[in-house]
């Protein structure tokens, strides 16, 4: 069982008054407990079990405007106290910084809104195998397919999360996941692909023989690919890689990257940085949402937030410490977005798909080559050429580049939208990229 | 003998027999006990912004039937808590009749000293030497615009139980230390960053000034590419450095090497054992025994003594990475290179520091040979499909060569190839080689673990470079 509210706000409240008693000036804490249970599958028989069950506590301490902060899994009252004192001889050597402090007391979130994360059933290993079985049954039916690994994770929560200001919350949260790798295999190559579902209610998950079998095909529609030329051409995103530049948007709007002045998009804000159709929000408190929270890593309420209004950048993701810094208020974001996603284009995937009569469908990406502080964007990708409307053939070993400042200005949505990470995007088409291939 | 269990309710007697008792039918399994300290400390616009000290103290028990692995851990140490893994275990394995492995080498080698780097190096003087790096770049250079400089150091203490009561214990520290320096000029803004690391105390790496030498090569970057071009896009020639741009070998051969995805027949190189996979001349190790080196390990976390396996020898294909698991189901030996993050992750085989060896050929030669292509001196990261054999790096110091001259610098751009096939395309093999700084982490199932690389010049006759001017 995870620890409860009680335990972890006794545990909270322990450390919190040493920190007083001790002298220092603020404190908070965050405590909380994790357990989770999962089963993986290799060629439909078990491979392995793995339960975990994880506390871990960590504590800042100030003095007044010197602040320091540990960590650590050892719960016990004696460890506790060796550790505070530590943090607080530490933070009165650590040099002051004048925006170091607890977040404002009117920020703080009051009401706590039930969004739903928590389901309390729970799934004996017995049942999930049964599931990995039924899921590798079907997708190891093609004989292309040589190898099926599957898993499934059941994982619960609580936290507790109080400071020395009065502020005292946590709630309980869980998920369960399952996901299919398949490797497929002809007489030129071996390919691999998969799919995965992952939600906060057991019974909102994908079923798995539809897992299996979307792993599958996914897999073999890859087998034979082809490397094409050096081009000039325009590129389609799949969502699961369309996300990913929302995340690069993210991270580029996060307060810290803003203050430090290591992002291509400082002092952009009331500017048009995406084309004029493109709407980008940020809504914490979605109903099971995969990112929602009532309050972010300080405590700070998070309301919904529209980020970009018709191609004009409204708002950074603000937390403390660097909102102090550039003179904004914290919109409670320490830790980044939310439940953030690009409101849905107005036509359909397969209009987007025929746009251009030659196009390039990416579904997979690989290596860091996202640059925030110039915004350059060079990847190493695979995917399908498309033309008039169709996928035509399997393509690999190839990159595609640009920057991000010429890329948000030529993105066209599609209308196919849905809520399957923390971070969404309906299918995206960028045109003026560069391929580089033969 | 050891503070794993002292402070709980458990004895060593208690924690054998448990041990023992739930290994008994298993073909093999241990608990693991981790002690581990660190502390990160962050200097970033002009101020300490942060400074963390960590203490994490758990266990790992795993049991290991035929091919099934059934794990259990956590970081509450008493009766109860190793009982309920004991109990998980058992319930995984209910129909497991094995035999248990008592087998394990031994050695008296040590790669490192039992030393704490964190107590070993004063808060004090630390946050002095961090303070000197960003006051000596902001005054060297007047485009400097951001400086950030980070201390991280560790000490992890494990021990392994086996059944039947052996243990294995080790204390490894660990070290890093870290530049990033940002630059702007004319509205434009481009990174450096460079670092220092491995498995002794801090002072031995900062020496003699020496952060002043990780200042330099920080803003050195920095500055080429403030001068830099858009990158070619293409098939062609490609030069690399010695020395970090070997996680090149990392990626396109080190993991496609590693035992598990071998066993499973999902790597590229599966069935290439004993043939020629690499032009003549390449001779690639991972060795786990180098003094002091950050991918060193005096036993693997299983408790095998680390070695140097050779992995390519002149070309041809000659062994795997191999922990116990796989070791067993290949019918081979393990070559000590089971290793996990923390006790919180279940053994994998990893790299520990890879290396292809010097060959004749000097950089001029290779430089001098190309008439368009590039020359990649640095590296950010990269990654690879296993499956297919794709693999990326992204170059983050690169030139031009035109007409056999080093020429412009060149933007960070992503080079993409094949890994059972890029060796071969490599023409020439320095006689340079040289290990990296010290800095690299290697991500593998969600595990991080520090590694090294080392490499000559080396010349590669085709690669794909993904920039933005065709």
């Amino acid at each position: 069982m995870i620890k409860d509210q009680e335990y972890l706000k006794s545990k909270a409240s322990y450390c919190l008054d040493l920190a007083k008693k001790l002298g220092a000036t603020d404190a908070s804490v965050t405590v909380g407990n994790s357990i989770s249970e999962s089963v993986s599958f290799r060629n439909r028989v078990l491979d392995e079990s793995n339960r975990s069950d994880s506390l871990a506590i960590s504590i800042e301490t100030y003095i007044g405007k010197k602040r320091s902060s540990i960590s650590s899994s050892n719960l016990l009252d004696e460890n506790l106290k060796i550790l505070i004192s530590k943090c607080f001889e530490t933070t009165k050597i650590t040099p002051e910084d004048e925006f170091n402090s607890l977040p404002d007391k009117d920020l703080l979130a009051g009401e706590i809104k039930d969004l739903n994360l928590y389901d309390e059933s729970h799934l004996e290993n017995d049942k999930k195998i049964d599931y990995l079985r039924e899921l590798e049954e079907v997708a190891s039916i093609d004989k292309k397919i040589v190898n099926t690994e599957s898993g499934f994770t059941e994982n619960k929560s609580n936290f507790i999360l109080a400071n020395s200001d009065g502020f005292c919350n946590g709630y309980k949260s869980s998920s369960f996941s399952a996901s299919c790798v398949t490797v497929a295999k002809d007489e030129n190559s071996m390919e691999r692909d998969y799919e995965f579902t992952s939600k906060c209610h057991l019974n909102d998950i994908i079923d798995p023989k539809n897992l299996g079998k979307i792993a599958a095909e996914q897999t073999i529609k890859k087998l034979s690919p082809k490397k094409i030329g050096s081009d000039k051409i325009s590129i389609i995103f799949d969502k699961r890689i369309a996300k990913g530049l929302l995340s690069s948007f993210a991270s580029a709007i996060s307060s810290s990257a803003i203050a430090r002045g290591t992002s291509f998009l400082k002092d952009k804000i009331d500017q048009q940085i995406f084309s004029n159709s493109i709407n980008i929000f940020d809504k914490p408190d979605l109903i099971k949402g995969m990112g929602s929270q009532c309050f972010d890593s300080e405590g700070v309420k998070s309301e919904a937030l529209k980020l970009v209004e018709r191609g004009f950048l409204k708002e950074y993701l603000v937390d403390t410490y660097n909102g102090k810094k550039l003179n904004l208020k914290s919109n409670g974001r320490s830790g980044g977005g939310t439940n953030l996603y690009f409101e849905n284009g107005q036509i359909s995937f397969e209009e987007l798909l025929k746009i251009h009569s030659r196009s390039l469908y990416i579904t997979e990406t690989i290596g860091h080559g996202t640059n925030i502080v110039t915004g350059d964007y060079s990847v190493g990708a695979n995917g399908f050429l498309v033309e008039n409307g169709e996928l035509k053939y399997p393509v690999s070993e190839i990159t595609i580049a640009g920057n991000f400042n010429d890329m948000f200005k030529s993105i066209t949505l599609a209308n196919d939208l849905d809520f399957k990470y923390s971070v969404n995007s309906p299918t995206m088409m960028i045109e003026g990229m560069t391929v580089a291939g033969k | 003998m050891s503070n794993f269990f002292n402070k709980s309710d458990l004895t060593r007697n208690d924690v054998e027999e448990i041990v023992s008792d739930t290994l008994k039918n298993c073909d093999d399994g241990e608990l693991y006990f981790e002690d581990s300290k660190s502390e990160s400390i962050l200097l970033d616009d002009n101020k300490i912004k942060s400074s963390n000290y960590s203490s994490d103290l758990g266990f790992g028990f795993r049991a290991i039937s035929d091919e099934v692995v059934a794990y259990s851990h956590s970081n509450e140490i008493s009766k109860e808590s190793l009982k309920n893994s004991s109990k998980n275990l058992k319930s995984t394995l209910k129909s497991s009749k094995g035999t248990y492995n008592h087998e394990i080498p031994k050695t008296n080698n040590k790669f490192y000293e039992e030393i704490n780097p964190i107590e070993q190096k004063s808060l004090d003087s630390k946050l002095e030497v961090l303070n000197k790096v960003n006051d000596y770049l902001r005054k060297k250079d007047f485009t400097v615009k951001q400086v950030t400089a980070s201390f991280a150091g560790e000490q992890k203490s494990i021990e392994i139980i086996r059944s039947g009561g052996e243990a294995l214990t080790d204390v490894r520290p660990l070290i890093r230390f870290n530049v990033s320096v940002m630059l702007e000029k004319n509205g434009r803004k481009e990174t450096g960053v460079y670092g220092v690391g491995g498995r002794q105390s801090y002072d031995e790496y900062l020496k003699n000034d020496n952060w002043k030498n990780v200042c330099e090569e920080a803003l050195r970057i920095a500055s080429v590419n403030l001068e830099s071009k858009p990158a070619p896009a293409g098939e062609m020639k490609v030069v690399l450095g010695p020395g970090w741009p070997a996680i090149l070998i990392h990626e396109a051969i080190g993991h496609g090497l590693e035992g598990d995805f071998n066993r499973k027949k999902t790597s590229a190189f599966h069935d290439l054992m004993g043939q020629k996979v690499a032009s003549e001349g390449v001779t690639i190790v991972d060795d786990g025994t180098l003094d002091k080196r950050r991918g060193s390990l005096t036993i693997d976390d299983e408790g095998t003594p680390t070695e140097r396996t050779v992995l390519i020898e002149n070309g041809i294909l000659k062994n795997f990475m191999q922990d116990r698991l796989n070791a067993r189901l290949m019918k081979t030996k393990s070559t000590g290179s089971g290793r996990r993050e923390n006790y919180k992750h279940i053994v994998l085989p990893r790299m520990r520091n890879t290396m292809m060896l010097s060959g004749k050929q000097t950089q001029d030669e290779m430089i001098k040979s190309v008439d368009k292509g590039i020359f990649a001196v640095s590296f950010g990261g990269g990654q690879v499909d296993i499956t297919s054999g794709k693999f990326v790096f992204n170059c983050t110091e690169a030139y031009e060569i035109n007409n056999g001259k080093i020429g412009s610098p060149i933007k960070g751009a992503t080079l993409i190839g094949d890994g059972p096939s890029i060796l071969k395309e490599v023409s020439m093999v320095g006689n340079d080689m040289m290990m990296d700084p010290g800095i690299g982490t290697c991500g593998k199932a969600g595990q991080g673990v520090p590694v090294g690389v080392a490499q000559p010049s080396i010349l590669i006759d085709k690669m794909t470079v993904g920039g933005t001017k065709l």
